[in-house]
């Protein structure tokens, strides 16, 4: 007989009241047995988990005192059990509006999915299109389809769709709520062209006179306007005005004005003195697909980006292979002519390295790979790679590193040390001519040191997370490892949700991932939130906090401390109360109250001290003070 | 018709609780005038003997102040027990152990050394001759005894069962004045004895609760002693301006005179009700407010705390749920 059909008898023949499941930690199955008591007739919060396999048989070796305090920990729960109210699950409506914020490939598939079922989708992207680092690829591994040719036509059906509102140049400022009822402020910044009027004909993009250089989409190897689309296909399909380079804002608002003036439309689509706006929005679910950023590879001084000119990132490199891009798709030196007859691949540049990143960034030895294969293609030059270890665990990964192994692509195993452009001796530098740069790597495999001369480097620079990430986890409410990817609820069995009910992740926001995973885990998220909208309510844990005001003295302490913003204070009454729907039952400011005026449901003093007592009952106690 | 019996008992205590009493001023014939004081050592001369003389339950109420310190504290506490029918634990030492209790920190035998060795670093001690009181000892007369000190301070109700609780180092005047004036109504019959186990003459709240200042959110970035600050803001939170304020954990009824006049409260009225361990929860809520997230700029802003055990458990290290260290804990007589 299965476990749980045991339990269930022996509620019944033994008349049962409390349940103690001695197991797993309750993140995992408190669930499943509390509905279990449910089924038998139980009150499902008259059950507890005692945690022994986290708390014991994973972090000790010792079997004896594991033995003594998996016992202990039973005990402990078997008291705190006793204590335990008959406890009503909270019901909640849930809004079946969502918020997706970012609009890269995760974030759009999770829109188009959530709308696709007929759901209004609010879709908040920060730059001024959508598309997301997507949108910069010039080929996907291991098809070689052009990246636009997949994404752009995501793109416009999520901006024509009419159950997705789209936020560009937008970002979310505020959450307020809990599932299934956040209240979330958009901050809109001012684009500076009326998206009602604005057809987006181009001609203010045309005549605008300031050319600057463009270090977002083009990753600083081409040009754009001071007002400008992000990217030829860009959506919505309006211009963004740039105040730090336009000549109008920068004499203090006098002259030039050439948008304006050839603005075909009527009236005029160009709105100097547009301001920032806030809207309000209610959603019962959020997504975030917040992305990544690019590793800086300036961070690492003996690679040279930055200071050797002919040393590149794999981004710009994606926007040198794109025929739209700003060499029309030529691989070329950064003199903007030559092309390279001999080129360096360095792989896990900022990644799997414990100087800058522990982690492996997923995507670089398949984009790596590719990157051969197109320079190969494209220029016909020597090509080497310089790899720790080639991953390529995806579908028909694999069979494309072969695919590069048979156009004769380098491989060498190494970590690289060092990339240099001054030349050992006269000998070497007459060797391998001028503005020859030298790799020096250790061949791990051929078990020697080698110099390796080319004319072009391309450093693999890795995912890290969004700079402000830990800053967008407090905003909603969601925590970051210590490395700064979101964390999920749980690594293998959940890594959609997050420990707060109503968001989700998705993409990269939550680690590395290539393009496929993205989009699966868009689609992932999106039905976790249909999942919801479905139901229509939800069941909340009944655990929450709340106030004893005639105990409260107004002392303030637990203000600022509540990460679900469900503290206020009553200043007529001198007093702080809780909002039991914001209430998420984290136990920080019961913990905190000085004046032990704010109880917390299921963690009564009698409860914990119950716990104690049993934890402590076979504790040797010959430090019990003396009694005369 | 006889008056009932009162009586006051001084334990291990500095005697504050007694001026206390004395400080209602004319309500003490009040006292008089309903009572018939049986025992009151520092009022009156009654011997031991004399109690032990009297019948169970004969006195009505005894107010006992001080901690259990000694085999003679013990042996009183016992005594007046089976005494009385109402006993009080009055003021801060006999219900949490007060400033004494913070010798549970310490054994016996580096207690009698701080104080009584010749090169001690107590300050105040001359004892070229390293002389040191013994429990025993003889003189010409015959034997001289003193009590021993037991290994650590406990509270009354860790020694002997007790009726009601007068917190406060010492009780305000006030508050006592109002607690006789309920016991007297008692007397005459114009009222019902509180619920067992109740605490008198204190409110229901902390001192914020009385605390005239103005109080925010709070961020505390720095902890200084107070005369470490510049004049402080008369209208603000002390803990606010940076001061180890005891308010927000301690119990109301002394219409927050410390903070109404500029000094924080160091926590003598105990924790608030329902609360178990004054200390602990102090602690928690200080750091739940330093503002700092690194563990170095935390430590330096706990740093500013000169003497944690001393500001968080002042006056309840006895009672509190740590109540002593092993080492005073582990020394046997």
């Amino acid at each position: 007989m299965a476990g749980q059909e045991l339990i269930e008898q022996d509620i019944h023949e033994q008349q049962l009241t409390r349940v103690v499941v001695a197991a797993c930690s309750p993140h995992l199955h408190e669930k499943t047995f509390r509905g279990v008591c449910e089924r038998s007739g139980m009150n499902p919060y008259l059950s507890e988990m005692a945690s022994i396999r986290e708390h014991v048989a994973w972090v000790h070796t010792d079997k004896v005192a594991a033995t003594a305090k998996a016992k202990a920990i039973v005990s402990g729960t078997v008291e705190r059990v006793l204590k335990n109210d008959p406890l009503e699950a909270i019901r909640v409506p849930i809004d079946a509006q969502t918020l997706v914020v970012g609009g890269g490939i995760a974030g759009i598939q999770a829109a188009l999915e959530v709308a696709e079922a007929g759901y209004d989708v609010y879709l908040i992207e920060r730059e001024a299109s959508l598309g997301g680092h997507m949108a910069q690829f010039d080929k996907t591994f291991p098809t070689l389809d052009c990246a636009a040719c997949i994404l752009t036509p995501k793109m416009a059906s999520a901006g024509a769709h009419p159950k997705v509102h789209l936020f560009t140049w937008s970002e979310v400022e505020k959450v307020e709520g809990f599932v299934g009822n956040y209240t979330v402020t958009v901050k809109k910044k001012p684009r500076y062209v009326d998206e009602d009027i604005c057809t987006g004909c181009g001609i203010c993009v045309e005549k605008c006179p300031v050319l600057v250089v463009d270090d977002k989409f083009e990753a600083g190897i081409g040009y754009r306007k001071a007002i400008y689309w992000p990217f030829a296909q860009a959506v919505p399909n309006l211009p963004v005005l740039d105040t730090e380079t336009c000549t109008y804002y920068i004499g203090g608002k006098g002259g030039c004005r050439a948008c304006e003036k050839f603005c075909p439309t009527v009236p005029n689509s160009i709105k100097f003195d547009q301001k920032e706006e806030r809207v309000t929005l209610k959603v019962g679910n959020i997504i975030l697909a917040t992305g990544w950023d690019l590793f800086n590879a300036r961070r690492i001084p003996q690679y040279g980006y930055g200071r050797l000119a002919n040393v590149f990132t794999n981004l710009e490199l994606e926007r040198m292979c794109n025929a739209a891009g700003p060499t029309g798709g030529k691989v070329v030196l950064r003199d903007g002519q030559t092309a390279p007859k001999r080129v360096g691949i360095v792989h896990c540049v900022g990644s799997r390295d414990r100087n800058y990143n522990r982690h492996c960034s997923a995507i670089c030895c398949m984009q790596s790979l590719k990157t051969a294969h197109l320079v190969k293609e494209r220029t016909g030059a020597e090509v080497y790679n310089f790899y720790i270890d080639i991953r390529t665990p995806g579908k028909e990964y694999d069979e494309f590193y072969q695919r590069v192994l048979d156009d004769g692509v380098h491989f060498v195993r190494g970590k690289v040390a060092e990339i240099s452009d001054i030349p050992f001796d006269p000998a070497e530098a007459s060797r391998n001519g001028a503005g020859t740069l030298y790799i020096q790597v250790e061949d791990t495999l051929a078990g020697m040191q080698r110099r390796i001369p080319v004319d072009m480097v391309v450093l693999a620079a890795g995912l890290e997370p969004r700079r402000d990430s830990s800053e967008v986890g407090k905003t909603f409410g969601i925590a970051c490892s210590s490395n700064g990817w979101f964390i999920e609820k749980h690594a293998k069995m959940d890594p959609i949700a997050t420990m707060t009910e109503g968001v989700f992740v998705a993409g990269c926001a939550g680690g590395p991932k290539d393009i496929p995973a993205s989009v699966s885990q868009g689609s992932a998220a999106a039905a976790r939130v249909l999942n919801y909208i479905r139901q229509g309510e939800l069941a909340l844990e009944p655990v929450r906090a709340s106030v004893l005001e005639e105990r409260c003295s107004g002392c303030r302490i637990c203000n600022g401390l509540c990460p679900f913003n469900a503290i206020s204070f009553i200043e007529e009454r001198k007093v702080t109360e809780i909002n039991a729907a914001l209430c998420q039952g984290c136990g920080t400011c019961v913990a905190a109250c000085p004046a032990g005026a704010i109880q917390g449901t299921g963690f009564s003093n009698e409860q914990l001290f119950a716990q104690i007592e049993g934890l402590l009952r076979d504790v040797n106690r010959s430090h019990e003070p003396e009694v005369v | 018709m006889s008056k009932p019996k009162f009586a006051m008992y001084w334990a291990a205590a500095c005697g504050g609780c007694e001026i206390a009493v004395l400080n209602i001023d004319e309500k003490v014939l009040d006292l008089d005038a309903n009572f018939e004081v049986a025992f009151w050592p520092a009022a009156m001369d009654v011997k031991y003997k004399d109690v032990e003389a009297m019948e169970d339950a004969s006195i009505l109420v005894t107010l006992f102040n001080g901690s259990i310190r000694t085999d003679e504290n013990e042996h009183m506490a016992r005594l007046l027990r089976r005494k009385s029918r109402i006993l009080v634990a009055f003021g801060s030492c006999a219900n949490e152990g007060c400033i004494p209790g913070l010798a549970n920190l310490s054994s016996r035998e580096s207690l009698f050394e701080r104080v009584y060795q010749a090169n001690a670093t107590s300050p105040s001690t001359e004892n070229p001759n390293n002389l040191r009181p013994q429990a025993s000892s003889q003189v010409p007369e015959g034997t001289l005894t003193l009590p021993p000190l037991q290994a650590v301070i406990r509270t009354l109700d860790q020694v002997v069962e007790v009726d009601y609780h007068v917190p406060g180092c010492p009780p305000e005047s006030r508050q006592i004045a109002a607690v006789l004036d309920a016991l007297i109504a008692v007397v005459k019959g114009e009222a019902e004895l509180p619920p067992k186990g109740a605490v008198l003459g204190a409110g229901n709240s902390t001192v914020c609760d009385e605390c005239a200042r103005k109080r925010d959110v709070k961020q505390i970035g720095k902890i200084s002693r107070i005369q470490e600050l510049p004049p402080l803001a008369t209208d603000v939170c002390l803990l606010e301006q940076g001061l180890m304020c005891a308010g927000p954990a301690t119990r109301s009824g002394c219409d927050s005179r410390c903070p109404n006049v500029g000094a924080p409260c160091i926590g003598c009225y105990g924790a608030a009700p329902g609360v178990l361990d004054q200390g602990a929860r102090l602690m928690t809520a200080i750091a739940s407010v330093v503002d700092a997230n690194e563990p170095d700029a935390i430590d330096r802003v706990l740093d500013g705390i000169p003497d944690p055990a001393g500001s968080f458990y002042r006056f309840s290290l006895a009672h509190s749920l740590l109540r002593a260290n092993r080492a005073a804990l582990a020394e046997k007589p």
